[in-house]
């Protein structure tokens, strides 16, 4: 297992390398560049000053040397500067975005895993009933309703309306000056809005993935083997049938693991959530090549991972794979 | 609304202390019956609404409207606009233009405090001179200031610069913060430097923090050379969405923003919104346009670009895009102000007229559709993408022309696409843009024949010889009348030759809380004479504890 483990993450270099130059490829290949943002259309900014701002940055020179510039840094694990005014480092800028990005991910992904394997389970057990049909109905709204939209209302009612909630942001104006629990509080009450919409649109994915693979299992001699031993109905379906059911979870997790670190722009942008969506956004809006470059890598990075990690959490809890 | 503020702008032990001056009796408190003394006080705080995030507060090496703003809290230039927008003296006192109008000597104010205590000398403005010019500062604006033949400090509190040529904007561009040296020395690029985010200047308000996509705070300067500032502090919230920003503003989180011409019209006439809040209504500096390619085959006619002006029907325009908030623009000039020309040739909107035109220039009418040489009149107008009013914009101007016989045909392209694309290759038929109108009138680089090539602003290839030479006259001389004679030349030019049609100039809407007093309306806006903004102390809502 361990040499499986590690020859699959000495795999993963030359991927990372692979997919980092696609990435640098396409980034360059779209129209504009990173001086645009200040110098388009900006009657102060002459040719020479572009030519200065090029040389600045090192856009003057060729792509492959431009390319393993980055490459090199990125083997000591430096992600540059940002081409941004600011100038900070991208890992910096990249590091004080991810608590909150992080956060409100897991916690509506906890929450989406809730709500909707229980759902999916009864859904399946009762397949057919008024549960049933009312929860399919329920999660396809929430995957259908415009979540811009949505946000908006929830914001008025209980932000404006009601004024139990913040509308916008992630803690209040006088957050330093709150004490410990104050804070956890202050942080809890911002995110109650955004972690609701953001688990209320991924309910219909898992629960329905969650109510096919118990309809699947269910049919299952084995399960029929179960009932047939007189095993309580809780038993059958939770013990025997759910337990097999949960196993492609797993692999959901797993390829999960990436969407821990990106976020929506539009979630973002609505209840200003200074996370890594608007980062990224932002980042490609103003072509500043550093920060997408590092996003991109980080994001490519996860994306291996979490597929190594479903892998070998599958092998883990299955053993007819583990044999195989 | 919740008569407690929930998300108050109260640092350290503040609520508390909040909650007890609400109920503590004072004579003339509100709810009393008795009005509340209007008389200016220090304290409270105010919370901004921005879009954008700041990128760092050295204007010189941003870029975008936010850092700007933010960065006009903590710095100063030596000039600057005032309420009417004309130039006058911040850091310096006062100046004097030699008689050949090539060289300026600044007097500078004496006593100015860096924030740190450091004394504000020439020798500041001259590194920051020198900085400009540096190849390795990565700014957009050193252009203005490599004009200066030569730059001298003779004393602490003068500072003379010398031009090749008497050079008119020259003045305007002084405008730019002056950097402290004692502070920037060291580092030989200052857009690395900690003072990009955490400035130090001579200001109004002093930075406290910047919270990144967040929020940034200021504090008042309490030596402030104009006088400590009433507002106590400036608490700058990122937003990015306008509705929810609105939101925000209805529930009190935020206390100053701009509206949107629908929250203006239609979400802020009640009686509720007004109990709370004044809205405010000014020119906008700036302008939305037709422009044409003017070497397509179509445009080369002036009577086509005349017909084109009289088939726009611009009220309709204002009414549909800007619900009726703005005017009609008839020259890249702000209404009102000293370079405007309000007599030039003006375009109604006339059909017929605009027909009669086309046909004069051969365009005959075949099946409702215009044909010249088996061609039909059909173009494509370009505008980028994500601008909502430049698209509400096209679809009535498409409607227009379709009366005409017009065929106008709209795409909408990403806003780097469409610069590098289509306008920088001159890949385009007509485009819908805006330009903002800076204060000073020289527009040399829009309307120059000499301005036509990659990269520079004349895309749309316009060329005339007396223009030429008006431009290069109006930026030459420092008397006013000159330079307005010659920029109301150029504007009947531009009003005869119509290379753009220029269509409507927005009107600015603020909306400020009603707590915050001494504001005055005037042609640059309200936030000129922010620093004596203030709350009379029974209406104060955040108790600020620097």
């Amino acid at each position: 297992m361990l040499r499986y483990i590690g020859r699959r993450l000495l795999l993963t270099i030359p991927l990372l390398v692979g997919i980092s130059l696609v990435s640098f490829l396409m980034m360059h290949m779209a129209p504009g560049g990173p001086i645009g943002a200040g110098t388009d259309l900006n009657p102060r900014a002459t040719a020479e000053s572009r030519a200065r701002l090029k040389a600045y940055y090192g856009l003057d020179q060729p792509l492959h040397v431009q390319y393993g510039r980055w490459l090199g840094r990125m083997a000591t694990l430096d992600f540059g500067d940002s081409f941004s005014p600011d100038g900070r480092p991208v890992a910096e800028k990249i590091k004080e975005r991810i608590p909150i990005t992080l956060t409100i991910n897991v916690l509506s992904m906890g929450l989406i895993f809730l709500v909707a394997i229980p759902v999916g389970v009864v859904s399946a057990v009762r397949k057919g009933s008024l549960f049933d049909r009312i929860s399919t109905v329920a999660v396809f709204t929430g995957f259908a309703i415009p979540t811009f939209w949505l946000a908006l209302l929830m914001m008025i009612l209980f932000g404006v309306e009601l004024g139990w909630l913040p509308i916008s942001g992630i803690s209040s104006l006088d957050y330093e000056s709150l004490g410990t629990l104050g804070k956890i509080a202050d942080r809890g009450r911002h995110l109650v809005l955004p972690v609701l919409l953001a688990g209320f649109g991924g309910l219909a994915g898992m629960s329905r993935y969650m109510r096919s693979n118990m309809l699947e299992v269910i049919r299952q001699d084995y399960v029929a083997t179960a009932r047939a031993k007189g095993l309580p109905e809780r038993t059958v379906v939770f013990r025997h049938a759910m337990r097999n059911a949960l196993l492609p979870v797993i692999t959901i997790l797993g390829l999960s693991v990436p969407d821990l670190l990106g976020g929506s722009v539009i979630f973002e942008t609505i209840f200003a959530i200074p996370g890594m969506g608007q980062l990224f956004y932002q980042g490609v809006m103003s072509r500043d090549y550093p920060l997408i470059m590092g996003i991109l890598t980080i994001g490519a990075f996860l994306t291996l991972l979490g597929n190594l990690l479903a892998d070998v959490g599958y092998a883990l809890a299955d053993p007819r794979i583990r044999q195989g | 609304m919740n008569p407690l503020p929930r998300r108050a702008a109260v640092p350290s032990i503040a609520l508390l202390l909040l909650l007890a001056a609400c109920s503590s009796g004072k004579t003339e408190g509100p709810g009393k019956g008795t009005p509340v003394p209007d008389v200016p006080a220090y304290g409270d705080a105010i919370v901004e609404g921005s879009i954008g995030d700041v990128s760092g507060f050295l204007a010189a090496v941003t870029t975008d409207a936010s850092s700007h703003e933010a960065a006009g809290y903590v710095f100063n230039g030596l000039v600057r606009y005032d309420k009417d927008l004309k130039l006058e003296g911040e850091l310096a006192e006062s100046w004097e233009i030699s008689p050949d109008g090539k060289r300026i000597t600044f007097h500078l104010r004496k006593g100015v405090m860096w924030h740190d205590g450091a004394p504000f000398t020439s020798e500041d403005v001259m590194f920051t001179y020198r900085r400009m010019i540096d190849p390795r500062t990565p700014t957009a604006y050193g252009e203005d200031f490599r004009q200066v033949k030569h730059a001298t400090a003779p004393d602490p509190n003068t500072f003379v610069v010398e031009y090749a040529r008497p050079f008119a904007p020259a003045l305007a561009s002084w405008g730019m913060h002056v950097l402290p040296k004692h502070l920037l020395e060291k580092y030989p690029d200052i857009s690395k430097s900690p003072l990009n985010k955490k400035p130090v200047g001579t200001g109004p308000y002093r930075f406290v923090e910047w919270k990144t996509g967040e929020k940034v705070v200021f504090d008042a300067s309490p030596d402030y050379f104009e006088g400590k500032p009433y507002i106590a502090r400036v608490i700058t919230r990122v937003i990015p969405d306008q509705a929810t920003m609105f939101l925000e503003l209805k529930s009190g989180g935020v206390d100053i923003m701009t509206l949107t011409p629908p929250q203006y019209v239609r979400q802020t006439e009640t009686a509720e919104f007004r109990k709370s809040f004044n809205k405010y209504k000014f020119t906008a500096s700036g302008y939305t346009y037709l422009g044409f390619r003017l070497s397509h085959p179509f445009f080369k006619d002036r009577r086509v670009r005349q017909a084109i002006a009289h088939a726009t029907d611009k009220k309709a325009l204002i009414d549909g895009v800007l619900l009726g908030l703005g005017q009609e623009a008839t020259g890249p000039y702000k209404p009102g102000t000293w370079a405007f020309n309000p007599n030039v040739r003006k375009y109604p909107h006339d059909p017929s007229l605009s027909k009669a035109l086309l046909a004069e220039a051969g365009w005959k009418e075949k099946d409702g559709a215009l044909v010249k040489d088996g061609q039909p009149f059909e173009f494509t107008v370009l505008t980028n993408a994500g601008n909502e009013a430049r698209a509400k914009t096209a679809a009535i101007l498409q409607q227009n022309l379709a009366e005409v016989g017009v065929r106008m045909k709209i795409r909408t392209v990403e806003w780097a696409a469409f610069i590098n694309e289509f306008i920088d290759k001159r890949k385009f038929d007509a485009v819908i843009l805006g330009w903002n109108i800076t204060p000073d009138p020289d527009q040399f680089d829009i309307w120059h024949s000499s301005k036509t090539g990659p990269k520079e602003l004349n895309h749309v290839g316009f060329a005339n010889p007396e223009v030429d030479r008006l431009l290069d006259q109006g930026r030459s001389t420092f008397d006013l009348e000159k330079r307005k004679r010659a920029y109301f030349r150029i504007q009947e030019i531009l009003a005869e030759e119509q290379p753009y049609v220029f269509l409507y100039v927005p009107e600015a809407l603020p909306v400020v809380h009603n707590r915050f007093h001494g504001i005055v309306p005037a042609p640059a806006g309200i936030t000129h004479n922010f620093t004596k903004w203030y709350v009379p102390a029974a209406l104060q809502k955040h108790r600020v504890q620097p």
